[in-house]
């Protein structure tokens, strides 16, 4: 590198002194060494003083009142030290102050002599990109509260599974064959509230009716249910409604798994067995 | 008798980790604020770093409602749902190693495939079972997580987008599994999937071309094997993961978990 930049041999000497690993020592010295020059320069450390900010402020608003920008009065005092939010062009003026140029560049926050390629596009407070809670909420870290917990559960489900796949065989029949139509004959579990339908009506109701309305309904629901208040004892219709068709659909799926035989008949398990497998 | 010069006490615990954890690799590993980092204190400005320089900061914030850790209010069904997939995709990775999905007379590669599973791969009834039962516990947890966001009205604005995101995944879950149902081969197999597919057949006006896409032909057949194998170990899962990435950026938007009641 040609700008190797000198260290403060003065500095480095004492941080390694007090202990500090060399890399650290030698990071501090070399940033010693450059504030000092930049002092010898004659340039002023640190973040601007407020008048320097509120002088770039004015210049600043001067130089877009022409421009038919909306002149919003609403905000604080631009001088004022205390308290007030600050607008958008308060914001940005700000951010041009720090960045060193009073001047209009054509685009918000990039020095007029710059010749970066990006660009801010806008600034936006944050309560317009998300959903900010302003009010104060009974919260706990992340880490470590949550991660355990999901820990836990994880460990648990895991080896719950690992047992049951240790000791329960999954199923396999003899080799398919079209020809050959098994006496018992079932969809998936999942599917066999819609089997059950199909024992009624024509596939093209219970098929594609019946199943295409459920499904278009418990997509649209949270449009169709305005209840604002999710406290049980305020809706007592949607929870009942849900309910009932929860139990519909789960005594379908029961009646269809367990209560139906050879042919698809209706057969008590006790009688010729469960007919279901997973 | 000349003196022996002293064994060199061996490094302690702290000593150890010091090295380990001191250097240009590890540090470049784990970022600041890591738990595996030197230096990590339990205070809140290291708990906070934690979550926020973690890669998990992509689904969980740095701090969550106290009440969502209560096991009464989501019951892990939706983490689990997603614990379950996981463990399908490893679980399925393995499977894939051992799989043709191939059949037809004289050449059933696939019903063999799955009969030298149980028989001669080493832990291959064990990762059989484990997808098997699962796939059964995903579908059922997935139901059970819609049923428990229903009852907490966890729905409501602003997460009404978000529950029709979830019904997408319910329905891609039972198409992943039942896509995967057909695999093995066996007259169980391909008699659930008859049943299931007549019905596509009967949607209105495209019926015929519906249960011709889906089955590869006008009945279920070795095309139809193919079709679901690649329909079951990539399109359905990648489309799921999809959906999967949009559900959990959307609990985070929406303000995070619901409640409290
Ligand atoms: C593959 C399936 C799914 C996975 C992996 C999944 C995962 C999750 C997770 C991890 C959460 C965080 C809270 C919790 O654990 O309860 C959640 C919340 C949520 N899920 Fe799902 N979900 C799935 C399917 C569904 C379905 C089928 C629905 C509804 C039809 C749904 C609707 C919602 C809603 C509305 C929330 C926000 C709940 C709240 O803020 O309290 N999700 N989901």
């Amino acid at each position: 590198m040609s700008d190797e930049v000198q260290m403060d041999q003065e500095v480095y000497d004492r941080l390694i002194g007090e202990g500090k690993s060399e890399r650290i020592a030698r990071a501090k010295a070399k940033a010693a060494a450059v504030r000092k020059s930049k002092i010898e320069e004659g340039a002023t450390l640190g973040p601007k003083p407020a008048e320097e900010a509120t002088k770039a402020l004015e210049e600043f608003r001067s130089s877009r009142s022409g421009g038919g920008g909306v002149a919003t009065k609403t905000a604080a005092p631009a001088d004022g030290g205390g308290g007030g939010r600050l607008t958008p062009e308060e914001r940005a003026a700000r951010v041009s102050a720090s960045l060193g140029n009073g001047g209009d560049s054509g685009s918000v926050g990039v020095p007029a002599a710059s010749d970066h390629t990006h660009r801010l596009l806008a600034l936006v407070p944050p309560a317009g990109i998300q959903q900010v809670q302003s009010k104060q909420q009974d919260k706990v870290y992340t880490w470590p509260h949550l991660l355990l917990v999901e820990f836990v559960a994880l460990l648990a489900a895991g080896s719950l599974l690992l047992v049951a796949s240790f000791f329960l065989d999954a199923p396999l029949g003899s080799l398919a064959n079209v020809n050959e139509v098994p006496a018992i004959n079932k969809a998936p579990w999942y599917f066999m509230g819609l089997q059950e339908l199909l024992a009624y009506f024509h596939p093209a109701v219970a098929g594609i009716t019946i199943v295409g309305a459920a499904v278009l309904l418990l997509m649209s629901l949270p449009y169709v249910d305005k209840n604002p208040s999710a406290k049980p004892e305020n809706r007592k219709f949607a929870n009942m409604a849900f309910t009932f068709f929860l139990a519909f659909w789960g005594i379908l799926t029961i009646i269809g798994s367990f209560i139906r035989g050879a042919g698809y008949e209706w057969v008590w398990p006790w009688v010729q067995g469960l007919g279901f497998v997973l | 008798m000349p003196k022996l010069p002293k064994p060199p006490k061996p490094p302690s615990y702290s000593e150890v980790r010091g090295t380990v954890q001191d250097n240009v690799i590890w540090k470049s590993i784990f970022r600041p604020g890591s738990i595996y980092r030197k230096g990590y204190r339990d205070t809140s400005r290291d708990r906070a770093l934690a979550a926020m320089n973690n890669v998990l900061y992509h689904l969980h914030p740095v701090k969550v409602k106290r009440h969502g850790l209560k096991l009464t209010y989501t019951y892990c069904l939706g983490g689990l749902s997603f614990f379950m997939f996981i463990l399908l995709t490893i679980t399925g990775i393995f499977l894939m190693f051992f799989y043709t999905p191939a059949a037809g007379a004289g050449a059933e590669i696939a019903y063999l495939n799955m009969r030298e599973l149980s028989t001669t791969v080493t832990f291959g009834a064990l990762v059989r079972n484990l997808h098997r039962w699962g796939a059964h516990a995903m579908v059922f947890l997935v139901f059970l997580h819609m049923a428990r966001v229903f009852y907490h009205g966890a729905y409501k604005p602003p997460r009404e987008f978000n529950w029709v995101v979830g019904v997408i995944l319910l329905l891609l879950t039972l198409f992943l599994s039942f896509t995967g149902y057909l695999l093995p081969w066996d007259q169980l197999a391909l008699w659930a999937v008859t049943v299931g597919t007549n019905i596509a057949g009967f949607s209105p006006v495209f019926g015929d071309q519906v249960s011709f896409v889906l089955l590869g032909g006008l009945e279920i057949g070795p095309e139809t094997l193919l079709r679901w194998y690649v329909l079951h170990v990539l399109f359905v899962p990648f489309i799921t993961v999809v959906f999967l990435a949009v559900h959990f950026w959307r609990i985070r938007k929406d303000g995070g978990i619901s409640g409290p009641l």
